[in-house]
């Protein structure tokens, strides 16, 4: 079948937090950029955080999450350099730098010169029994649900995990009118930021750390779940069960990266936990081990937006510098990211991003 | 359900459409997924398991995982958190895997 192909200079795949940066920088560099996202609208994650972010104090922070993404998106969509395509999926990377494009029933097909792929993470489920019924979904999903399309999955709400999305995403379902019934987190301590957990006990909602969920139940969909109290080694205790009548569960146990496209393209891959999983190796640049292909924002690993925009702007200024652009500029405003991106990820709660990218950066 | 009354948000729905979910009619908004008209109809079961026929539905609701496929104007395999509801579509539960032949032209 014969297949026309487009010429780029540089694709952006993603156009989350760190895509949109990478699409501005490069752009600001003079280079011209192809921004494609499967959605509808860009933005990625973050038009459904409705709560003030913390995060960098020079990056944002205290700026709800949707307003962060709208003002990206106005800025991108009006840099006359970038062309953004919504609605297109980026279904395969193929061995000559080709990437296929599925876009409203379309296909096309693109060769950029340079690749930015930020692509984001998909949520993690657990295993337990029933863990397919309807009614549990996965935390993001639901706040995608409540807070984009305004439509509330059910009544009363289990959410496993107490980390910063799980507490969140529990304060913004009572804020919705949902009633939650309970967090549980396996570890023997709340991992997210305290002013978030303080929310949600003062609005009455009890948070059982060493507990799990031990299975759900229904006939079609969720009518309730039943949680357990877990030891010292993390086996759970029998006798400890408690049943709790809810519609809905709420999976908050982590994000993968999406790295299928880099895979794809052969970059060289790394089993890091602390980044959430299978990162691909890369260089100070995000620049992966296949040459023009770089990876950002929680492809790269899993961290937070401000990370992910100071990485996605790394990479597309590196893009554009390696095509010939913004030689003048490339050293200042290179030390001026990177010295944000160090003291975002300094002090103690930076502690494991580091140790894992000590294992997924490498020397070109 | 919907959510009429938001301290932070506020939702601007599009123009009302009908559609038809498994031969009944129902109303959604234009600019919402089929997946947000029919969790708002309380409908959650979108598809049965291919072999052990376990009712199945949303996880990831922004199109990573295939839990949510159905058939839609006779297309099987539609991911319904991300498809976009639109006026008189058809849509179906899913039982086992989508056939493409059935697909009428
Ligand atoms: C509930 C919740 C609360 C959070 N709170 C905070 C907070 O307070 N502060 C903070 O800093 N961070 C927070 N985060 C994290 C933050 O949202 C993410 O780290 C950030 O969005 C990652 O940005 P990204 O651009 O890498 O990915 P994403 O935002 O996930 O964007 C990826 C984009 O790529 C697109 N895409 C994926 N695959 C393809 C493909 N094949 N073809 C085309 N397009 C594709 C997707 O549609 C998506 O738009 C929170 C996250 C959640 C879920
Ligand atoms: S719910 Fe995951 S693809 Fe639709």
């Amino acid at each position: 079948m014969k297949r026309e192909v487009r010429f780029a200079e540089i694709a952006v795949v993603g156009g989350g937090p760190a895509g949109l940066c990478a699409a501005l920088e490069a752009a600001r560099a003079g280079a011209r950029v192809v921004l494609l996202d499967r959605q509808d609208h860009l933005g990625g994650q973050l038009i459904k955080q409705t709560h003030r972010f913390f995060g960098s104090k020079s990056h944002r922070a205290s700026q709800r999450g949707f307003k962060i993404a709208e003002a990206l998106t106005r800025e991108v969509a009006s840099h006359p350099a970038v062309e953004v395509h919504t609605g297109a999926t980026v279904f395969g990377f193929y061995e000559d730098g080709v990437l296929g494009v599925e876009q409203k029933g379309r296909v096309f097909y693109l060769k950029p010169a340079r690749v930015i792929v930020a692509t984001g993470a998909a949520e993690r489920t657990l295993a337990f029994p029933n863990n397919d019924l309807p009614g549990i979904y996965g935390a993001g999903a639901v706040q995608t649900l409540v807070n984009v399309y305004g439509i509330l999955p059910g009544r009363r709400v289990l959410m496993v995990g107490a980390g910063n999305i799980g507490v969140i995403v529990s304060y913004q379902l009572l804020q919705a009118g949902m009633e939650v019934a309970a967090i549980v987190e396996a570890a023997p301590v709340i991992g997210a930021y305290w002013v978030h957990a303080a929310k949600v006990r003062r609005a009455g909602v009890p948070i059982y750390t060493s507990h799990t969920i031990k299975e759900a139940y229904g006939k079609r969909e969720v009518e309730g779940a039943v949680i357990w109290q877990l030891d010292g080694d993390g086996k759970p205790i029998p006798g400890t069960e408690k049943d709790l009548a809810v519609d809905t569960i709420c999976l908050s146990v982590g994000l993968s990266p999406l790295i299928e496209l880099l895979a794809q393209a052969g970059c060289r891959l790394a089993y890091v936990p602390e980044l959430g999983g299978h990162v691909p190796l890369r260089d100070e640049n995000l620049q992966t081990t296949v040459p023009g292909v770089y990876v950002a924002g929680d492809a790269a690993g899993v961290e937070e937006a401000s990370a992910a925009m100071m990485e996605g702007a790394l990479a597309g200024l590196h893009a554009a510098y390696s095509l010939g652009y913004g030689q003048q500029d490339y050293e200042a405003r290179r030390a001026a990211i990177r010295e944000q991106l160090e003291a975002l990820r300094s002090g103690p709660v930076g502690e494991k991003i580091r140790r894992g990218l000590s294992k997924a950066i490498i020397q070109l | 359900m919907r959510i009429e009354q938001h301290p932070i948000l506020e939702f601007r729905r599009g123009k009302k459409v009908k559609f038809i979910f498994d031969g009944k009619e129902y109303e959604g908004y234009e600019g919402e997924t089929i997946a947000a008209a029919l969790h708002a109809a309380g409908i959650r079961v979108m598809r049965e398991s291919p072999v052990l026929h376990r009712p199945r539905g949303l996880f990831c609701a922004i199109g990573n995982c295939s839990s949510c496929l159905m058939t839609v104007n006779g297309e099987p395999n539609v991911r319904i958190c991300t498809e976009k509801l639109r006026e008189g579509m058809v849509v179906n539960s899913q039982k086992g895997k989508g056939v493409l032949y059935e697909k009428r032209s």
